[in-house]
């Protein structure tokens, strides 16, 4: 139980090439970006991705990372299209598997309760099932006698996730108003591992904060790190909205290999969470 | 076009924000989830009118009291509707969708998640998303704000949201919630109240012609010997519209005046 306390680069320590990787958050919402920053800067590949996808998947794209999607939609919210994931995707660079976010939402609990699969009114008369010929669909064995489709269990080697609060036990705390779902990714995962804007007591989670805002139990987690806007640029309310500045500046560079080069040469190429924050720093201030 | 009723000049936007806030008339106490600017004008419009039951999101996790401005914020909260209960709620039928549609065709069929082969395709767009979750279980309805032969297409490329043909073939659990209200353009209103369920006009905004509509669609759209305008908005509505929803004329943006 104890010894849970890891730097964002020890956590990607943990991680192997051709792991499946569930990331949580949604969109470009609450994504564990210092987690994702690590993980490129080591030489973790051939991966597959379990997202509801936002610049996480983005940036593992333009890495080369991902050999495998599964996903019912990648975007950066206020920017529609991820302009990486488009340009991946129109050049075949990874196998998806595109799903339903019911359908997702379905997988995810049938991998964290270890069923094989559980059924969802969704994906029916859709081309879903064309373009995932390994899905099934199962009878109910009631009077009804309806099919639906079965939802394999969407089960990860490795779960990153990325809360508001945490103590050094794994105990993680959401403070905005949508958990997404990084209860049931840290769940369905055999280590999950949790990034935050501030560890903290046990005692303090709940001093003013409810009880259920406690998303994330300490059973379910293998290790806690502390990263201060770490889920940057995407939003992690109240703590801090999305960085719109930044992140159109992340969506025009990626335009072009030249300006992604240049972006990545600033941003993404320090040895660390600090001087990626010092690198967005210095940007905003040439902004004013 | 524009046209005068009264004293007002009634713009096409608001024509079609007045067909947007038709589709959820009669719906009762269920949550009216709109996509785009002028459908959201809509929304509000028709709980502000004739359908004060509907319920409405902040756009994130909240269900709103009030009707707040678009792009202000509200002030009253009645209700927590994260994603996962969003989702319980579309299974559960109390609610009724108006999304966007990058390609439709004739029977409703929709496409949000690429143009061209799906394997390596020519544009790839959001992804399928709650599309076919959304059109098996709660009503559907869509918002085109630019009609064109490229969105109202014969056939499109990847069925999200499924029509009533795929949903038909597919099966009764398929079609056992299975409903697409209707589809609202910034050159008319459709429905597919015809025996094969296929797409037909129900109105066109006044100042659109035949040819137009025409030109403009993909596929024969079958029209009535006398075709129907959409209603203009009343005084009473038109005020709420512009001074209430949307007083800084965002539809404006979504559909230009002509």
């Amino acid at each position: 139980m104890s010894g849970k306390v890891m730097t964002p680069d020890a956590i990607v320590g943990r991680l192997e090439s051709g792991m499946t990787l569930g990331i949580g958050g949604w969109g470009s919402r609450r994504k564990p970006m210092a987690l994702v920053r690590a993980l490129l800067r080591s030489a973790v590949t051939d991966l597959t991705v379990v997202a509801y996808g936002g610049p996480d998947v983005g940036l593992l794209a333009a890495a080369g990372r991902i050999r495998k999607l599964v996903t019912a939609f990648v975007t950066l919210d206020s920017i529609p299209l991820e302009p990486h994931f488009r340009a991946a995707r129109e050049r075949g660079a990874f196998e998806l598997v595109e799903l339903d976010e019911a359908m997702f939402m379905q997988g995810l609990t049938a991998g964290a309760q270890r069923l094989p699969f559980l059924p969802v009114r969704a994906g029916l008369g859709s081309d879903v099932l064309r373009v995932n010929p390994s899905l099934r669909t199962v009878t109910s064995p009631y009077a009804d006698g309806e099919e639906l489709v079965a939802v394999p269990a969407l089960r990860m080697d490795a779960a990153l996730v990325h809360l508001n609060r945490a103590d050094a036990l794994g105990n993680a705390q959401y403070l905005g108003p949508d958990p997404y779902f990084d209860d049931l990714f840290c769940e369905a995962a055999d280590s999950a591992y949790v990034a935050c804007e501030r560890l903290v007591g046990t005692a303090e989670l709940t001093r003013d904060a409810a009880p259920q805002t406690l998303l994330v139990s300490r059973h379910a987690v293998t290790g806690v790190a502390e990263t201060p806007r770490g889920a940057h640029f995407t939003s992690c309310v109240p703590d801090y909205d999305r960085d719109e500045a930044f992140q159109k500046e992340y969506a025009t560079a990626a335009r072009t290999p030249e300006t992604w080069g240049d972006f990545s040469a600033r941003f993404l190429a320090g040895t660390g969470e600090e001087d990626y924050h010092l690198a967005v720093e210095a940007w905003h201030k040439e902004q004013r | 076009m524009t046209t005068t009723t009264g004293t007002a000049t009634v713009t096409r936007a608001e024509y079609c924000v007045v067909a947007c806030a038709e589709a959820w008339r009669g719906d009762g106490e269920v949550l009216a989830s709109p996509m785009g600017t002028i459908p959201s004008i809509g929304a509000r419009l028709a709980k502000l009118t004739f359908a004060p039951e509907l319920l409405l999101t902040d756009g994130e996790a909240l269900l709103i009291g009030d009707v707040p401005a678009i792009g202000a914020r509200s002030r009253l909260t009645e209700g927590w509707l994260p994603y996962r209960r969003h989702l319980t709620m579309v299974m559960g039928g109390r609610r009724h969708v108006m999304m966007g549609a990058s390609q439709i065709d004739r029977f409703g069929n929709q496409n949000i998640s690429c143009v061209g082969d799906w394997r390596r395709p020519d544009r790839q767009l959001l992804g399928v998303r709650g599309a076919p979750v959304n059109t098996l279980n709660n009503p559907v309805s869509y918002w085109i704000p630019r009609h064109s032969p490229r969105v109202f297409v014969e056939r499109v490329d990847m069925i999200c949201g499924v029509g009533y043909d795929s949903a038909a073939a597919a099966g009764l659990s398929a079609t056992r919630f299975h409903e697409l209200r209707r589809v609202v353009s910034d050159l008319g209103v459709f429905d597919f109240a015809t025996a094969d369920r296929s797409m037909r006009v129900v109105s066109l905004h006044p100042g659109v012609t035949v040819e137009e509509l025409h030109d403009a669609t993909g596929f024969p759209l079958p029209l009535p010997a006398e075709v129907p305008r959409t209603r203009a908005p009343s005084a009473g509505e038109l005020r709420l519209i512009r001074d209430v929803v949307d007083p800084s004329a965002l539809r404006d943006r979504e559909v230009r005046a002509r």
